[in-house]
């Protein structure tokens, strides 16, 4: 086998019915991995933008790419090289935890206080997937209710 | 002009110049089939059975080039369908296949016969509409027939909502198609196509690898003139038999699981193949690791996503068969065909050492034979399609091909019951062929209803069973592979076939001697309707050679070397 690479494409897609099914019944239909996949309208434009990660060998990630092409709707795919990547995570608290601790936290990851109420408070922070993970892990003892993670998206630089 | 959305879908099919639409009606496409019973610019067959519609719009669309249409109601009329639309996919078959919905305010609520069309077809089509507007419908139409037709070709789906066809809307079928997202790469690139033939010329060993694609792009006679320039020998995948005439010199014959053993064995020895509108099937490579091992690879394929798939291709070519293959030709006169005398001889001697034959060693009659003796008997003069299974391999090896669109079957998907409806799809196409389906005893009555098809539609076909009381090519397997352990392929018990075609109207016969299948196949011909004839053939007849499945191209299993009964 050969080593399976973590990967980021973005397709720039025809904003019409259905063509996120396109996109993933194609990646389950040929056994891809999806990892994450963010999607939005592009302003001002009748396109919308897919980032998907994705792992594979160079050969499947080829593939996927020239696959994803092959789709009627699809403008172009680009896999990325050399790229900015960010992703925005949101975590609640009990109240009862650390605050200052926290929101020291936050800033060091792009991140703030985003809500406080009675019981919670809610942060969110945007980084690099990787420090994202890193975040994830070290405010694992504030005891955190939820978190929710939004799925990369990337520029190519 | 303001017409209903089923008034645009006649006028589309007639401005696409479709002359013959395959079908089946039902409650959510009966507004369609009322305009087609007002018009008369297309005749309307009306199959038995909405698998059979798509597999004869296939086999009229393999047979002419053209698009073929087929129409269908939704729910259980349009999954029956799902069979001929993958099968469809998998061979790159142009197709427009119309399917009715429930109207736009049921759908999602599982109204009656509703199913989600669009979302069952779409892994299995190039693409597919689910048409939500009348006015929308010249523009999806135009875009299905273009898309269906162009780059790699292949099934459009259109589902129409029942309400979308009696809503009135403006038709101008002169619109300009957008598909800005939609650019097929039909022009190889220059330097590539110089590149590829300096290492054709650099080769010693140089082998062409002939695919389908190459009668899809009605490009068969160029590739018969570059071959002829170059002198480079030639095996063919079974989608592209016919792309070479049987006897040409330049042909060793098919390849892969069932090719022969001089084919194999060449494309085990090559040292450059050049690939022409084939994918590296996996039942053309075997063990991949091992296929054409010391060769470097020339793929050209209008496919982006077919190059280097499966085997790295070290001069990848973008662009349609037909103009890369011309610009190669162009270029032809730095190769010197003189040159490859002695590889030619060495193919020759892997030919020698193990042909492509069988034995006529049993009392019953060998299913190669009767494909050989049509061959004799008709050759050019019949288009010849099949279905799946043994019989499909010994047509593939046996019959004496000598024009591309000559040999219509399922390849990719495998569909048993695809050939007696695609054969009538043929005949519809291509009326002054005789239309010869050979076929199984187990394929035949996956389809067998078509009979009535045939005999009201005036379509004569000729389905010749190769009877041998098995699901042949499974019980092979089961011999071969599983200890002969013969589960469920025992066909023993079966209809009486002679009586099953009288009972539609047509002609059977039972043939157990090689007179008798002379006699049958004479009479059938000169009746001129549909006719089964039930050849009683060999029951333990293997399929030979063989590479089992998964194995190297040179390991094959070889027919047992016999002495001629005296």
């Amino acid at each position: 086998m050969e080593a399976s690479e973590r990967r980021v494409i973005s397709v720039i897609v025809v904003n019409e019915a259905s063509v996120l099914s396109r996109i993933t019944d194609l990646f389950s239909g040929r056994g891809y991995n999806i990892t994450s996949l963010t999607v939005a309208p592009i302003p001002d434009s009748k396109y919308s933008r897919l980032t998907i990660v994705t792992s594979g060998s160079v050969r499947v990630i080829e593939q996927i790419t020239k696959q994803l092409h092959k789709l009627i709707p699809v403008l172009k795919v680009y896999e990325h090289a050399d790229l900015v990547e960010k992703e925005m995570a949101l975590v609640k608290f009990p109240a009862s935890e650390n605050i200052t601790d926290i929101a020291t936290l936050c800033a060091a990851y792009n991140g703030k206080i985003v809500n406080v109420a009675e019981n919670i408070i809610i942060v969110m922070v945007a980084d690099e997937p990787k420090r994202v993970d890193n975040f994830l892990k070290i405010i694992n003892k504030y005891n955190p209710k939820e978190i929710v993670r939004s799925g990369a998206v990337a520029l190519e630089r | 002009m303001q017409i209903s959305g089923a008034q645009m879908v006649i006028e589309a099919l007639i401005a696409e110049g479709v002359d013959t639409v395959f079908g089946y009606p039902g409650g959510a496409i009966m507004n369609i089939y009322d305009e087609i019973y007002k018009q008369d610019k297309f005749e309307h067959i009306l199959t038995r059975h909405e698998q059979a519609a798509v597999h004869a719009a296939e086999g009229y669309s393999k047979a002419s080039g053209k698009v073929g249409v087929a129409m269908i109601t939704s729910g259980p009329g349009f999954t029956n369908a799902v069979t001929g639309l993958a099968d469809a996919y998998m061979d790159s078959i142009p197709l427009v296949v119309i399917s009715g919905q429930v109207p736009m305010s049921l759908i999602g609520t599982d109204a009656f016969q509703e199913i989600d069309a669009v979302g069952i077809s779409r892994s299995c089509t190039k693409h597919n509409y689910l048409v939500t507007d009348a006015k929308d419908l010249p523009r999806i139409l135009k875009e299905a027939f273009y898309i269906a037709s162009s780059g790699r070709p292949g099934p459009v789906h259109v589902d129409i909502p029942k309400d979308v066809t009696a809503q009135i809307a403006s038709f101008d079928y002169s619109i300009e198609l957008g598909l800005e997202t939609y650019k097929p790469h039909t022009k190889g690139n220059p330097r590539q196509i110089k590149k590829a033939m300096e290492a054709i010329a650099k080769a010693k060993r140089p082998l062409f690898y002939l695919g389908g694609g190459i009668i899809n792009s009605n490009a068969a006679y160029e590739v018969r003139e570059l071959v002829h320039a170059t002198g480079i020998p030639a095996v063919e995948t079974f989608m592209a038999r016919g792309t070479l005439s049987h006897d040409d010199e330049y042909l060793i014959s098919m390849l892969g699981m069932h090719g022969s053993y001089a084919a194999n064995m060449a494309m085990s020895e090559t040292d450059l193949v050049i690939g022409l509108g084939a994918r590296f099937d996996d039942r053309v490579t075997g063990k991949l690791s091992e296929f054409a091992k010391n060769a470097g690879v020339i793929h050209v394929d209008i496919d982006p996503a077919s190059i280097s798939k499966l085997v790295n291709a070290d001069y990848p070519i973008v662009g349609d068969i037909k103009n890369v293959v011309g610009e190669m030709l162009k270029l032809s006169s730095s190769i010197n065909p003189a040159k490859y005398t002695s590889w030619k001889d060495t193919i020759k001697n892997f030919d020698t050492l193990h042909p492509l034959t069988y034995h006529e060693d049993t009392d019953r009659l060998k299913p190669q034979w009767v494909i050989q003796r049509v061959g004799e008997l008709l050759g050019d003069d019949a288009n010849i399609s099949t279905d799946v299974g043994q019989h499909q391999m010994w047509t593939a090896q046996f019959y004496p091909f000598s024009r591309p669109r000559q040999f219509i079957s399922s390849g990719g998907l495998g569909t048993m019951g695809f050939g007696f409806p695609a054969a009538m799809g043929v005949k519809a196409a291509s009326p002054d062929k005789v239309s010869i389906n050979f076929t199984g005893d187990g394929s035949i009555l996956m389809n067998c209803q078509e009979l009535m098809t045939a005999v009201e539609k005036k379509l004569p076909v000729i389905n010749i069973i190769l009877n041998n009381n098995y699901l042949g090519m499974v019980r092979q397997w089961q011999t071969l592979f599983y200890d002969k352990r013969h589960s469920e392929t025992d066909l023993s018990v079966q209809p009486d076939f002679v009586k099953l075609a009288e009972a539609f109207g047509g002609i059977g016969y039972r043939v157990t001697t090689k007179d008798e299948f002379d006699a049958a196949l004479k009479g059938a011909l000169e009746k001129n309707i549909v006719a089964f004839i039930d050849v009683v053939v060999e029951r333990l007849e293997n399929v030979m050679p063989m590479v089992p499945s998964g194995g190297s191209l040179f390991n094959m299993m070889l027919l047992e070397k016999k002495e001629k009964k005296k």
